[in-house]
């Protein structure tokens, strides 16, 4: 019992840390060249639908 | 009466999707690189999007996807790993069990590609074991053994395994830094 108790706490340590390093990585700003290559994507694109 | 295009949706996941390329690369010009290569691709093949189903994953996995194809041709390249993630285990928890971030982060980094995945998925974005499995392209019970074998391996660098280890702080704080000079020295 002892064992297995220990055993979750270390698990939930690890995890609570896992989700601490993501979350970091998450908030971080996005870069810039993100948003940018989505709209030359779509700027590339022949028009279709939106012009009824 | 203007139709929304469900690509619009992307840019929503971009953050978790690069937080899953630097969990993956060790190295963040590699895993922006890793993003704008998965951006490309989520839209030029979009139409295999099942809508209503989890964009999150599917860019996920064309992601981990690209990590892996790309790392076969890479495997001879000298890896170039940022300086937070190579940083040297030197301290302990401290009193309240919280781990040095960089700590965390440098044992994290030893950790195989396979099990770091499926720690990131399953014990940090909130992905259930299943949508992992099918994410990476195997079953329920190989995502399980994996991020199992991660938390143990983080376990054991990181010495959380037993109570005599917190109890012997100084001890194994102090072979910590012997062993951390030996290899500076």
């Amino acid at each position: 019992m002892a064992q297995d108790s220990e055993y979750d706490d270390v698990r939930r340590q690890i995890d609570d840390n896992l989700k601490r390093v993501y979350q970091e990585k998450v908030e971080e700003e996005l870069p810039e060249r993100f948003r940018n290559l989505l709209q030359q994507l779509k700027a590339k694109e022949p028009k279709s639908g939106d012009q009824q | 009466m203007t139709a929304r295009d469900p690509r619009d949706d992307i840019v929503e996941h971009l953050p978790a999707l690069r937080a899953f390329a630097m969990s993956l690369c060790r190295n963040s010009a590699q895993a922006d690189d890793l993003v704008q290569d998965t951006i490309v691709k989520a839209w030029t093949k979009f139409d295999k999007f099942q809508q209503g189903t989890n964009l999150r994953a599917w860019l996920f996995t064309i992601l981990r996807n690209t990590f892996y194809s790309g790392r076969r041709k890479a495997q001879r390249e000298v890896a170039d790993v940022d300086g937070v993630f190579s940083a040297k285990l030197a301290s302990k928890p401290d009193h309240d069990g919280r781990l040095a971030m960089k700590d965390f982060e440098a044992a994290f980094a030893q950790l195989p590609d396979e099990q770091r995945e499926a720690l990131i998925l399953v014990g940090a974005s909130g992905f259930s074991y299943e949508e992992a499995a099918d994410m990476c392209g195997c079953a329920v019970g190989t995502i399980k053994s994996r991020a199992n074998r991660g938390r143990a391996r983080l376990t054991e660098l990181l010495e959380l395994d037993s109570n005599e280890s917190m109890e012997l702080t100084d001890q194994s704080t102090m072979a910590v830094l012997a062993a951390n000079a030996r290899s500076a020295g």
